[in-house]
């Protein structure tokens, strides 16, 4: 039995639908991703999950019970915001007992739970501060102990990380992926950042344009996207159109391309696919022929572009061996299981 | 060595020039007659008396005076807030069609000239106001049936009327800008709206209420026209105490001494209000948008939107409607006698001067006062907006205290220092000048501050390497980018000095009469003629400064917010 169920939800805004039939349900304990550029309607999503804003169609259930007409502060649902929200007026254990003191906890038990919950998100000894005193990623640890601390049934969290730099993003968001699963909590996710919805989410689900493209775990997600919107998103490039110009395709693609569903039109090859070949004539391996374009040294790893015929393909090469020179002539091996079909046809 | 820093501290030096000239205007034309009222209260008879002033510092009637001027205040402030604050909630969260026209007209009544004012309330609901002739002439009334002339309520009406629109506009803004998310986040964490009202809302909107209700009580503490004219003799608030004892009492002394309370009481409400906003400037207008605003839909938001935008409407649009119809409107009937009597010196007329020639007065003293005003004013903000020096913040108080200081004591002040040797000014017009400049000269800076503040220093920069000198970066960088401040600064000068009462009561001569002077006057002489020509005289002044007013309001940024 699913703790949160959303079934075809439509809402919209000025006469234009912003979301419509989105339906997928929760179990107790998972972290859901709404993943999606913005305007796809993924924070309007999130608001009608928390009652702030209602939808024009279509049900919610939590439990056993239709959410409709039940106001926001009779849910018990957590939301983080994307600036925090944190009432300016209070200190940090006052913020975080607000919820506490709605709920009528005893005054020892209050502090005793906010104590706690600062401890929990790394903020031991923080009760007494100044909001103005705290540094941005403070603050958004004290959002996080304010909404956690009066055990709401589901957490709501708006892109929590958008407003700080890259590297405190990477660092907070697998901090609350431990956080959240040490509480148990029930949690949807909202950013428009590929790599926080995969460090974060059990689930992921895409949005664009208002639809839900996909709903999968991050892992197969990213092996398989269900379509062009979806692999675009991610940031595969290598998206070839079998209907368009079979003849500028590799025979090596097009003849793995001949296993697939006779319905494929789009294909993909993810960027990790390929190494530089060097048995050439195995069996087992798709082998490609084509001149290097690009060449990008990142560290890790080398970001490639090689023209094949009239395709142009990016690749992601190990550093060793060093690929040659752009201009140079390259062989690359690419794994068949990087290789996959795409449903439906190209569009913008 | 670095060259950069002798340049600039021999700028510097030459910049200390820039505050050299305001410097000496306030310290011989603010300081100094400050002084000499300190004087004349401390030392009546040129030797130091401590007795005189503490016998009448514990005077019954000064005390009464006192405690009548704080009351009439709070209580004003009081019932502004109650008629206010519904309208700043409404001002905050709904968008209806008009609203910005219904925002500008509330706004008018804040920037008339408090004789205009005053004549406007009389229009409408004095002895020989609309109402009562209406109620005569139609509905068979043997006596005027609204006796509010001479009453507190008329006055506290008028501070009503004048003060609406400040606490709408500071609350209704700050309200704006609170970000939604805090109550949507309390909600979330369980709280009813009430309990959202109570602890969040509340808690984060009494810095602002605090502020706009000081505000509004020092307008009323310092209220002179308005109760001089609408109060009548019952009723004497420091300032209006102030006029009597020197100008027809000739109690010099007693005058002094009740400047000095007016000074004191004036700056620790001031001071508390600096403090007060710098408290409340915090940065809690989440990320800058302001919350969105509904559309009024249910019959209740109907209701109560449209209830009180009625009752505002009426309010402030009555006594301007009336003053206008009033000044067109003579016993027998409608006519345009009123504006030509302005015109003609007539020889029956009480007025041996011309009222035309008052007209030309106040434009003239307005020309003047706007570019004496703008040199002091260019000068001393280029000065705060550019040195680096520590001590500007003093010195931006210093040019700021003029505001904090009552236009009848600055004209009480002036009558009893420049009139003799060294400065003899008495029978000058300059007199005038001086103190409309003065009193224009706050607004001034702070209406070019900002400007000249935000004017990046990396364009004055980008200028020299590209070879301008400082003279040329001054007319092809600094002036254009000001343009707007000048003007805006320009306008607030010149409407200051066309509707200043308070300090031309004191110095305006008998044969150049100022428009609010000539004003009082015609008031205070009975006949339908003399009602008539205020009334017209009014509408005329009304006119110009609400145009003006509507000029600054088109015009970009930081006037009127959106």
């Amino acid at each position: 039995m699913p703790l949160l169920q959303v079934k075809n939800l439509d809402k919209q805004y000025g006469g234009n639908p912003l979301l419509s039939a989105i339906s997928f349900s929760l179990k107790k304990g998972e972290i859901l991703c709404l993943l999606g550029p913005s305007g796809s309607g993924k924070t309007t999503l999130l608001r009608m999950l928390s009652g702030l804003e209602l939808p024009d169609g279509g049900e919610i259930f939590f439990g056993e019970k239709a959410m409709a007409g039940v106001p926001p502060h009779k849910r018990n649902f957590g939301m983080m915001f994307q600036d925090y929200a944190l009432f300016p007026h209070k200190n940090i254990i006052e913020n975080v007992c607000f919820g506490l003191e709605m709920q009528n906890w005893p005054q020892s038990k209050q502090s005793q739970r906010a104590t706690e919950m600062l401890a929990l998100v790394g903020l031991q000894g923080f009760e007494q501060r100044r909001l103005e005193t705290l540094s941005g990623g403070e603050r958004q640890r004290v959002a996080l102990a304010r909404s956690l601390a009066p055990q709401p049934r589901l957490l709501l969290l708006d892109e929590p990380l958008g407003s700080l730099d890259r590297t405190l993003r990477d660092h907070l968001a697998g901090e609350i992926r431990t956080i959240l699963k040490s509480q148990g909590v029930t949690a949807v996710f909202v950013t428009h950042d590929q790599s926080e919805a995969f460090t974060v989410a059990d689930q992921i689900a895409i949005l664009h344009h208002g639809r839900m493209e996909q709903l999968a775990p991050p892992e197969h997600l990213y092996r398989q996207p269900a379509n062009a919107a979806v692999a675009k998103f991610l940031g595969f490039q290598n998206i070839i159109d079998l209907t368009s110009n079979p003849a500028a395709i590799p025979a090596a693609v097009l003849k793995l391309a001949g296993s697939f569903h006779p319905e494929t039109k789009l294909l993909l090859i993810r960027p990790e696919a390929a190494r530089i070949a060097t048995n050439i004539g195995s069996n087992s391996l798709v082998t490609i022929q084509g001149v290097m374009t690009k060449r990008i040294f990142q560290g890790q790893m080398f970001q490639v572009r090689i023209k094949v015929g009239a395709l142009s393909l990016s690749f992601s090469l190990s550093i060793d061996p060093s690929p040659p020179e752009v201009g140079s002539h390259i062989t690359l091996e690419l794994n068949p299981a990087a290789i996959v079909p795409l449903q439906g046809e190209m569009r913008s | 060595m670095n060259i950069s820093s002798k340049k600039n501290s021999s700028l510097l030096g030459s910049r200390r020039l820039l505050l050299v000239v305001p410097l000496i205007f306030l310290g011989l034309f603010y300081f100094y007659p400050l002084l000499k009222i300190f004087l004349l209260s401390f030392f009546p008879e040129g030797v130091w008396d401590k007795g005189e002033i503490v016998r009448l510092l514990t005077s019954t009637s000064v005390l009464k005076t006192v405690w009548f001027t704080c009351w009439q205040a709070a209580l004003s402030t009081f019932l502004t807030l109650i008629v206010a604050l519904p309208g700043a909630y409404i001002y905050a969260h709904y968008r209806f069609p008009g609203k910005r026209l219904v925002q500008i007209l509330t706004t008018i009544p804040f920037v008339l000239p408090t004789v205009v004012v005053a004549t406007a309330f009389r229009a409408l609901l004095g002895h020989g106001g609309l109402v009562n002739t209406l109620a005569i002439k139609y509905f068979g009334f043997s006596q005027p049936p609204i006796a509010l002339e001479q009453t507190i309520y008329f006055f506290l009406l008028a501070h009503v009327f004048y003060n609406y629109a400040l606490v709408l506009r500071i609350v209704g803004s700050f309200w704006a800008g609170l970000a939604p998310e805090l109550n949507h986040a309390a909600s979330l964490l369980g709280a009813s709206p009430w309990t959202t009202f109570r602890k969040i809302t509340l808690p984060l909107l009494l810095p602002a209420i605090g502020s706009a209700a000081l505000l509004v009580f020092i307008f009323c503490f310092t209220s002179f026209g308005v109760i001089l004219i609408l109060g009548g003799p019952g009723y004497a608030t420091l300032e209006v105490e102030i006029y009597r004892q020197a100008v027809h009492l000739f109690n010099l002394p007693m005058a002094a001494t009740l400047s000095i309370i007016q000074i004191l009481i004036n700056f620790l409400l001031m001071w508390i209000h600096a403090a007060l906003s710098e408290k409340s400037n915090l940065s809690w207008f989440g990320s800058g948008r302001s919350g969105i605003l509904k559309p009024v839909k249910s019959t209740l938001e109907k209701f109560y939107v449209g209830s009180h935008l009625l009752f505002v409407l009426g309010l402030l649009l009555a006594p301007m409607l009336a003053l206008i119809v009033r000044s067109f409107l003579s016993d027998s009937g409608w006519t345009f006698d009123f504006y030509n009597a302005l015109l003609q010196p007539l020889t029956n007329s009480i007025f041996y001067v011309p009222p035309v020639t008052a007209i030309l007065n106040s434009i003239g003293f307005a020309l003047a006062t706007m570019t004496l005003a703008l040199l002091l004013g260019l000068s001393a903000s280029s000065y705060l907006a550019l040195s680096t020096n520590q001590g500007k913040a003093f010195w931006d108080a210093i040019i700021m205290l003029p505001l904090a200081t009552s236009a009848v004591t600055l004209g009480f002040g002036y009558i009893i220092t420049l009139n003799k040797p060294p400065l003899n000014l008495r029978d000058s017009v300059f007199l005038v000048i001086l103190a409309h400049t003065l009193v224009a000269f706050p607004f001034v800076v702070r209406s070019l501050l900002p400007a000249i503040r935000q004017i990046p220093h990396s364009l004055r920069e980008a200028a020299t390497l590209l070879g301008a000198s400082p003279k040329q970066i001054r007319w092809t960088i600094d002036f254009p980018l000001l343009r707007p401040a000048i003007l805006v600064g320009a306008i607030f000068a010149f409407a200051i000095s066309m509707g200043e009462f308070g300090a031309s009561s004191f110095v305006t001569r008998p044969q150049t009469p100022t428009m609010p002077v000539a004003i009082f006057r015609f008031l205070s002489q009975p006949g339908e003629m003399n009602y008539g020509q205020a009334m017209a005289m009014s509408t005329i002044l009304m006119v110009v400064t609400a145009t003006a007013f509507l000029f600054l309001e088109k015009l970009p940024s930081r006037f009127g917010e959106r």
